[in-house]
């Protein structure tokens, strides 16, 4: 059937900030959704809060809005465009839900919108637990012994009929949020009791345990003509018991005869058929007894969902490109191929001739108090993939992409302690992050495969792999490297294992190993995803490495520039800089540059093979990039926009040879050494804060007291603000010197004087050597001490006079120039009683790139790319700063619900993983529309709880005097009510909870409080507010810790009642 | 320790490997599968007889091998090329490695090959002869010559050989993972078997849906077969070339005449085609893999179906009584034919699977539409 001559315009529902179980992958959908329909020339509507996506670059749609995905916001979206169609499939489950509520509310029968792609009877059918059970069973197939519960009772009543283990999952929400196995009673509640809660119908699901049967999934897709294809089967290395998300997964199944295999592609096809996913892509889980092979549907995604990105990077068929056009009528057969040229229709299942492996990144140590154990609730911020001839040449070079300082199977236990065979055995079988490793341990102290599969039910077909690469390290330990021959080294390589751990294992460095196997000529060859294990010849450059006979880059001889992505999203890098980089290989392309991307992140848009002109899916080591190099041979690398990444590694590449264009590296050096910046601002006279380096306790205590307390302290060269702390006091110091950080001289520890209570700024500029642009002043809303990426911010300044404005810019120029930037430059500077200090610079794309980008209508990476290749601001007609006339609000956003226990407060070290927009006529309304689209935007009126620290105080009476204006009851506690009561104002009293009961805390339980505003001291008060922070975030109270961001919101509520939309496109012109 | 093994293609080309079976050498037309699953079926498959299969995925063997997978009696394929023989099996059905199981069977097979070198190899110079020869110091000009020594498929009726000699019934249904046992089923329709080459998936199929076969050699006399007063023949899948296979076209020919309903599944197929008139032509790679898309030209309906020909139908001469019925998307070749006014039709592909999708078993279904009429 050809497309629907019937609809001309589509709305597409965006995914919105990245959380946890919602990462860039909705970015990849999305953007590739657009550019498909947009092909076939229908109008184009996206909204999505999210500013770091290439999918709401304003040329990706007709009509883009940046506004926050909640149905309301929506209809005021649909009112004015009046789409004929929604399109929900392709912004995972926020989009899925927005789409429901907007049905529900009779908003698509007012407006006359059709939902293609799924139907809410589908969708329905699929995610509701008890309509999916009645489904599945309908068709014959097998599921766990379950069923719903909507209250406590019900919950205890399904419980004794599956026993403990329980598996508990609430329905609709992200990521299996909520969910969680409870081993007894106690666990059950507390488990349930936060599940229903989660739940938007209030509704779980309590199952029988196959914890540890083998987990597979299905992608499929489905057209209209009812034509089915399996784009890839996925194993789970990690058994059943660990969410999906959170599982090592490989690609394709490895341990299914084809009987077996079959059995699962008729039941994922008979459930699409069942559940009524006419069109587009699903995703079909399955369980299997290990022991007799009984099979069972544990779920299925009616939707492009994160396992889809992975297929599509796995086999290299672009499940959300053919799915946007399988919605507006298209079948299988009329559509191509693309990554075969067209030589062959989409209607096919992609062979693969390589394995796959997925590992999960977690970020753990950022919440030291998170139950860091894997369960069936998602915990992970990102992936890495890797490609390999084998299983454990993928598995190797996903652990050493993951960018944890792991370079393979390191070993994590000390097999020499009294306690490593306990260790190893409980990470066994309690999962962790870091099991893998503790696997290889466990056959490093000699267990068979029978003992680890007992503890872990990993499948020994993998536990046997991972014995093997373990056996071979034993072999080969402490050989000398010269005694390596071509046979040995080829055979080592083609098992994965990376120059640096063979280092390791022959106690040399990472480049004798190098060396040697240059000597002896073992290389590694590059070959082609094709999606057809080369039944046909394809042009298509999507590539990895491997140790094979044959290679098929075949470079061209064409100008050429090399772009080394940001891999792995975690917690401070994320889909920003994926972002710049995708813009860097666009731009460069249509300068007639041939694009080189290196990345191995699978939920990406720069891993889409035709982002770039080439594609090389490899982690971003040294060895790894290097290799690439050398085969491509390119004019130019880009290092700096893919975060820390490729930074780590500008200076190894460039001491190879390789020509990195842009800033110099040694300028970042000097930027991120903070002897050689003092030195530099000194000589610019500009000032920062007093501060000193620190290589040991003793140190420490010196500078302190040259420069006095309270101080930041980290560690030279982190992103994200890892480690990195406020101490009030010596003795915090002490602790800080002692525990949170081991000194070494590779890493010293950087003391700077905290500047309180000031004002920070953060600006984005381009300099092509001779000019410097700004492109953004960024206000934060935060005071300083809140790391930047976790701080909300405004464009342009809200409160920041026009002359300190003015003076900031002239120290960016200046700074600019000293460093002779070529590209991006961030500079992150406090404002604090009339004095401007510079916190820290950074030539190269940050994290607000996207943003500014956004706000002012400019693509920052898109020019600053053409300045590092050469062309200058002038010839690109970039020339003055641009300050828009509207507001843009950019807020972060937090993965705390699903790390329940942990004090959420705001502090020196980034915990956000994601981040909004929100663009209004003045600052009030963007930062109201910015926290409605995060999802924390305060209630209009009710019972609000402040406390103030000391420091603050003096802002009480004012701010006690606006929240009462807008309606709100004052509960306080006493020091605070008195000077409320003092100043007049009406205020209730409740103890602090050391006063004892009745407490705020338990006010907060009781659901009595509707607001919280609380700032707090030092540690102390840290320690005891946590509680309140805690309980607020369980009940679901919004809570600030800052003044400045409680008057934000209390702009931003007065501003509410005029909310309106912003079409990105319009903004500008 | 195992021992070194070399692969050497007619072309000059040589690959060096590992022996995963058999020591020794063999011989045999090289050719590559994309299947990703079912190894233990197409080792098993009489279609591969005088082929060196190399497989595209990369571990074979994973899941070991057990008894209810093979589809005939034996290994037929002269020899297998693979890249990685896992280090573990894993599967609750499984009772021997691959490794072992060609050792029983005397399989001559190399891993450690650059497969997919191989296959771009093949794909642009055609399938060609090789050889595959265990031990170490292997003379290479001498393994060159073996492999060119080899005859070829061109003009080799290999169905005779591998017919069964003496007839036989057959009354087990499909393999069911869940009871773990075969069906069985009341049988209402008589149907023989010419076996060129039978799978036992096909006879299971039959049997699912009723059939009572018999299964006869390639070239049993067709007034044998009318005397058994059959419902219908089937003319079973099978290797080498149809043309030579003058005793089986002529028998297609007289069954055509008296209308017996004729259901040709691959050299069957093709050997329809033949009796009908057409003819048929060497493929320069052939079609071996589990994931190619036909076309049903009345529904429009695409299905993913399993292949596995050398040979195929020409476009050229097709006989006015020769309809098309199926075509290949990926190269739009001829997968599907019927004979006008008569209740024959053939498939090119494999209905039957075993390895493969199961989306084209409807066929068998229209078998015993056309047995009922």
């Amino acid at each position: 059937m050809p497309k629907r001559q019937d609809l001309k315009s589509i709305l597409i529902i965006g995914a919105g900030p990245i959380v946890i179980g919602q990462a860039c992958e909705f970015d990849y959908s999305g953007a590739q959704a657009c550019t498909a329909l947009r092909e076939e020339w229908y109008r184009v509507i996206l909204v999505n809060s999210n500013p770091a996506t290439i999918m709401t670059d304003p040329k990706m749609a007709d009509a883009t809005y940046i506004e926050p995905i909640e149905w309301r916001t929506v209809e005021k979206i649909i009112e004015k465009e009046k789409p004929d169609a929604l399109l929900p499939t392709m912004g995972g489950q926020t989009a899925l839900n927005c789409a429901l509520d907007l049905e529900r509310h009779g908003v698509l029968k007012k407006y006359n919108v059709e939902m293609i792609g799924a139907k809410k009877e589908a969708i329905d059918k699929a995610e509701d637990r008890d309509l999916f059970r009645e489904a599945m069973l309908k068709i014959g197939l097998d599921m766990p012994k379950a069923a719903v519960a909507h209250n406590m009772e019900q919950a205890h009543a399904v419980q004794e009929t599956v026993g403990f283990p329980t598996v508990i999952r609430p329905s609709f929400t992200m990521g299996g949020s909520g969910g969680g196995i409870a081993y007894n009673k106690e666990e059950f509640v507390e488990i349930c009791e936060r599940g229903l809660d989660l739940s938007p119908t209030n509704e779980l699901l309590i199952e029988e345990s196959i914890l540890g049967w083998k987990e597979f999934e299905m992608e499929v897709v489905r057209d209209s003509k009812d034509n089915c294809i399996i784009i890839c089967s996925i194993e789970n290395l990690d058994p059943m018991g660990i969410h999906t998300g959170d599982s090592i997964t490989v690609a394709p199944a490895q341990t299914l005869t084809d009987k077996e295999y079959q059995v699962m592609r008729n039941a994922s096809l008979a459930v699409l058929r069942e559940i009524g996913i006419d069109t587009g892509g699903s995703n079909v889980q399955f369980a299997l007894n290990p022991e007799d092979g009984r099979l069972t549907i544990i779920e299925m995604n009616p939707r492009v969902s994160r396992s889809s990105a992975l297929a599509s990077k796995a086999t290299g068929f672009p499940i959300a490109r053919v799915a946007a056009k399988l919605a507006i009528g298209y079948t299988l057969d009329e559509l191509d191929n693309e990554i075969t040229n067209g030589k062959t229709p989409a209607s096919f299942e992609p062979s693969i001739d390589y394995v796959v492996t997925k590992i999960p990144r977690f970020d753990f140590e950022k919440f030291p108090n998170a139950d860091d154990r894997l369960t069936t609730q998602m915990k992970s911020v990102g992936e890495v993939m890797a490609i390999g001839s084998t299983f454990q040449e993928s598995l190797q070079k996903a652990l050493r992409g993951l960018e944890t300082d792991k370079v393979g199977l390191d070993p994590i236990v000390d097999l020499r302690a009294d306690d490593a065979r306990n260790k190893i055995r409980s990470e066994c079988i309690s999962a962790r992050g870091e099991r893998i490793f503790y696997l290889a341990d466990a056959f490093r102290l000699g267990m068979s495969v029978e003992e680890v599969f007992d503890l872990s039910k990993v499948d020994p077909w993998f536990l046997a792999q991972i014995q093997g690469i373990v056996s071979t390290e034993l072999q080969i330990n402490g050989t000398n490297v010269t005694d390596i021959d071509a046979d040995k080294m080829f055979a080592l390589k083609r098992k994965g294992f990376s120059d640096a751990r063979l280092a390791q294992l022959f106690c040399c460095s990472e480049s004798s190993v190098r060396e040697r196997r240059h000597t002896l000529n073992i290389k590694p060859v590059f070959k082609r995803v094709d999606s057809c294990a080369a039944e046909f010849d394809t042009q298509t450059a999507y590539l990895y490495s491997t140790y094979q006979l044959e290679c098929e880059s075949n470079p061209t001889d064409k100008k050429k520039i090399m772009i080394l992505g940001g891999g792995p999203n975690h917690i401070g890098q994320g889909i920003e800089f994926d972002y710049c980089c995708v813009h860097a290989s666009l731009a460069l392309r249509e300068d007639g540059f041939e694009t080189i991307m290196i990345n191995c992140n699978p939920e990406t848009v720069s891993t889409d093979y035709d982002i770039s002109d080439r594609l090389y899916f490899e982690p971003l080591t040294l060895e790894d990039v290097l290799a690439v190099i050398e085969v491509e041979n390119p004019d130019g690398i880009i290092v700096h926009y893919g975060g820390q990444t490729p930074l780590k590694l500008a200076k190894a590449l460039e001491k190879s040879g390789a020509n990195i264009i842009g800033t110099n590296p040694d300028a970042i050096d000097l930027a991120e050494d903070r002897e050689r910046f003092s030195k530099m601002l000194q000589e610019l006279e500009l000032k920062q804060p007093l501060n000193g380096t620190a290589r040991s306790l003793e140190q420490a205590q010196d500078i302190a007291d040259a420069i006095g307390f309270p101080l930041v302290v980290r560690p030279s060269y982190v992103l994200g603000g890892r480690a990195m702390e406020i101490v009030y006091d010596k003795d915090s110091l002490k602790r800080y010197m002692h525990t949170t950080v081991q000194v070494s001289n590779d890493s010293p520890i950087l003391l700077d004087s905290f500047l309180d209570h000031a004002i920070e700024v953060d600006i984005d500029a381009i300099c092509d050597g001779e000019d410097v642009v700004i492109g953004g002043i960024m206000q934060h809303i935060e005071q300083a001490g809140i790391h930047s990426g976790d701080s909300a911010c405004s464009l342009p300044p809200y409160s920041l006079a026009s002359d300190v404005l003015d003076e900031m810019r002239a120290q960016v120029v200046a700074m600019a120039k000293k460093l002779n930037v070529v590209g991006l430059m961030n500079t992150q500077l406090a404002y604090q009683d009339g004095e401007i200090y510079i916190i820290e610079v950074n030539p190269r794309a940050s994290r607000t790139v996207p943003f500014v980008s956004k706000a002012i209508g400019v693509p920052l990476a898109n020019i600053a790319a053409r300045v590092m290749s050469g062309v200058s601001l002038k010839a690109q007609n970039f020339t003055k700063e641009i300050i828009p006339k509207h507001f843009s609000v950019k807020e972060a956003v937090f993965p705390f619900n699903k790390f329940l226990g942990v004090d959420p407060i705001l502090g020196p070290e980034m915990r956000s993983t994601g981040e909004v927009m929100g663009i209004g006529k003045d600052f009030a309304s963007a930062f109201d529309k910015a926290q409605l689209a995060a999802g924390d935007r305060a209630p209009e009126n009710g019972k609000v709880f402040v406390s103030l620290r000391r420091l603050d105080r003096n802002e009480l009476i004012d701010l006690g005097k606006k929240l009462s204006a807008q309606g709100f009851s004052l509960v306080s506690t006493r020091s605070n009510r008195d000077m409320l009561n003092e100043a007049g104002l009406a205020c209730e009293v409740i103890n602090k909870v050391s006063e004892g009961s009745p407490h705020i805390v338990d006010m907060i339980k009781n659901d009595d409080i509707d607001l919280i505003i609380n700032s707090i001291e030092d540690t102390q008060g840290v320690t005891d507010a946590a509680a309140i922070r805690c309980q607020a975030l369980v009940h679901k109270v919004p809570f600030t810790t800052t003044v400045a961001a409680a008057f934000a919101m209390l702009d931003g509520l007065k501003a509410n009642n005029k909310l309106t939309i912003t079409k990105l496109q319009s903004l500008h012109s | 320790m195992s021992q070194a093994a070399l692969l050497a293609l007619e072309d000059g080309k040589i690959f060096h490997g590992k022996s995963i079976g058999a020591n020794g050498e063999t011989l045999g037309e090289v050719v590559f599968n994309t299947s990703i699953t079912g190894y233990q079926e197409i080792l098993t498959d009489p279609s591969y007889a005088q082929q060196i299969v190399a497989l595209t995925y990369p571990h074979i063997g994973n899941t070991g091998t057990n008894p209810v997978d093979e589809e005939s009696n034996k290994v037929h394929t002269a020899g297998l090329i693979i890249r990685d023989l896992p280090l573990a099996v894993s599967n609750w059905r499984s009772n021997m490695s691959l490794g072992a199981y060609l050792r029983l069977n005397h399989i001559v097979a190399i891993s450690d090959i650059d497969t997919r070198a191989l296959t771009c190899h093949i794909r642009t110079q055609g399938a060609l002869k090789g050889c595959i020869i265990t031990g170490d110091d292997i003379d290479q000009e001498a393994a060159i010559a073996n492999a060119q020594s080899f005859v070829g498929l061109k003009n080799m009726d290999l169905a005779q050989v591998v017919s069964t000699a003496q007839s036989y019934e057959f009354n087990q249904g499909s393999y069911s993972l869940e009871k773990t046992k075969f069906n069985k089923l009341d049988a209402k329709f008589k149907v023989v078997v010419y076996d060129y080459g039978v799978k036992k998936n096909i006879l299971r199929m039959l049997v699912d849906r009723g059939c009572d076969l018999t299964i006869v050699n390639a070239q049993t006399p067709v007034e044998a077969i009318l005397a058994m007063n059959p419902d219908g023949v089937f003319l079973s899948n099978g290797p080498g070339d149809p043309e030579p296979c003058d005793y089986a076209i002529k028998s297609i020919q007289t069954l055509l005449e008296k209308d017996v309903p004729l259901f040709g599944i691959c050299l069957g197929h093709q050997l329809l085609s033949l009796a009908v008139g057409a003819t048929t032509q060497k493929m320069k790679f052939g079609h071996h893999g589990a994931n190619h898309t036909v076309q049903d030209l009345h529904t429009k309906q695409v299905m993913i179906t399993s292949q596995n020909h050398g040979f195929s139908v020409s476009e050229d001469n097709i006989p006015n009584d020769l309809e098309v019925t199926h075509r290949s998307l990926f190269d739009n070749s001829i997968q599907g034919i019927s004979v006008v006014n008569k209740k024959a039709f053939g498939f090119q592909g494999h209905p039957e699977a075993s390895p493969g999708p199961h989306d084209m078993s409807g066929l068998f279904d229209t078998f015993i539409k056309k047995m009922s009429e």
